[in-house]
């Protein structure tokens, strides 16, 4: 039986991209929706995407950021990073878990049945080396002659775009497909490389290389949404860790960068009731009778 | 402290909404449309 959060997971990839005209039309959906960057990483190239992808439009900004000042516009990115504090102070990281479709795949692919593997500790801060080179420093500092930049993440590493809008695009448009080099292979070769990776390990991309994990998780510590660890409760089983999409030892403290509130731990694994969550710093209880609850002391 | 740290993420919301308004201000929304409606040859592996 599918969880309220795999139906919307579900939901949300559908209303990410809804644009169900592009077999016919053989392009990208052009209306004003456009303009609104979705929540989760969704690639504004995919055919069926409605929305922006707020990692290719920060990058985007910023690559032209040269051009943009000597035109006098001025367009910093604040816009798109103005959408993502907002959501971050509200959720913290909780849209990678209900709303990311890209997210939504790999704990779909993990579900394949196989040897799992854990990823070291350290591994988890690479995201932010992503962040900050390919997403920011890169697209403001290497320009060409004109002064324009290029969008690194998209262009060398990014994975999802790849899927959503390498592969169909190339479909739909085949004259494109005599541009395609070593770049697409590149492309191609990491997605392979993630899909191979989704099946071992849990959320492998969102946990080493996204960069809107890695904006929204700074948020994890002081948004509205907040988990609560409760210590005199917990008797340290590590059964929200080995439950846990995103390997996340909530034993060791509430609300750290990787957690992206799915609220499984909460819900399904732990029976002592040492795990809630806050929102605006006033507790919210889980319902009585929802699952039995075991003190400490039956242990 | 517990004041404190309800209050942050309420003051971290009030100061994105400016952010969020000046960017919408200075023209930025036009900009990431332009940008989501043709086709990223960056994204798609092929420019």
């Amino acid at each position: 039986m599918w969880s309220l959060r795999r139906w919307i997971q579900s939901a949300a990839t559908v209303l990410s991209n809804p644009y169900v005209l592009f077999p016919f039309t053989r392009n990208l959906y052009q209306g004003k929706l456009k303009s609104v960057c979705a929540p989760g990483l969704n690639c504004y190239s995919c055919p069926a995407a409605t929305g922006a992808c707020p990692i290719g439009a920060l990058q985007t900004i910023f690559a032209n950021v040269r051009p943009s000042f000597k035109a006098g516009n001025f367009h910093i990115g604040l816009y798109v990073l103005g959408l993502l504090g907002i959501t971050g102070s509200l959720v913290g990281r909780m849209p990678c878990a209900w709303l990311c479709p890209f997210g939504f795949l790999q704990e779909l692919i993990h579900k394949i049945p196989s040897r799992k593997i854990e990823i070291p500790h350290w591994m988890i801060y690479i995201k932010y080396g992503f962040l900050a080179l390919f997403v920011i420093l890169l697209p403001l500092i290497v320009v060409d002659g004109f002064g324009y930049g290029t969008t690194w993440f998209c262009k060398y590493v990014c994975p999802a775009g790849t899927l959503e809008a390498g592969i169909p695009i190339l479909i739909l448009q085949p004259q494109l497909r005599e541009l395609a080099g070593w770049l697409y292979v590149n492309k191609i070769a990491i997605l392979a490389l993630f899909l191979v990776l989704m099946v071992f390990i849990r959320r492998p991309f969102c946990r080493i290389v996204c960069p809107l994990g890695a904006i929204y998780s700074l948020f994890n510590k002081v948004s509205v949404f907040r988990m609560v660890h409760h210590p005199d409760k917990c008797v340290m089983c590590k059964e929200c860790y080995n439950g846990c999409p995103m390997g996340v030892k909530f034993y060791e403290g509430a609300n750290q960068l990787d957690c992206i509130r799915c609220l499984k731990c909460m819900q399904e694994s732990c029976k002592f009731y040492a795990i809630s969550y806050e929102i605006a710093g006033l507790p919210v209880q889980e319902k009585e009778g929802r699952k039995k609850a075991i003190t400490a002391d039956q242990v | 402290m517990g004041q404190d740290k309800r209050k942050s993420g309420f003051l971290l919301l009030l100061l994105f909404l400016v952010v969020l308004v000046i960017g919408i201000n200075a023209g930025e929304v036009a900009t990431v449309w332009e940008k989501a409606v043709s086709i990223c040859l960056a994204c798609i592996g092929i420019g």
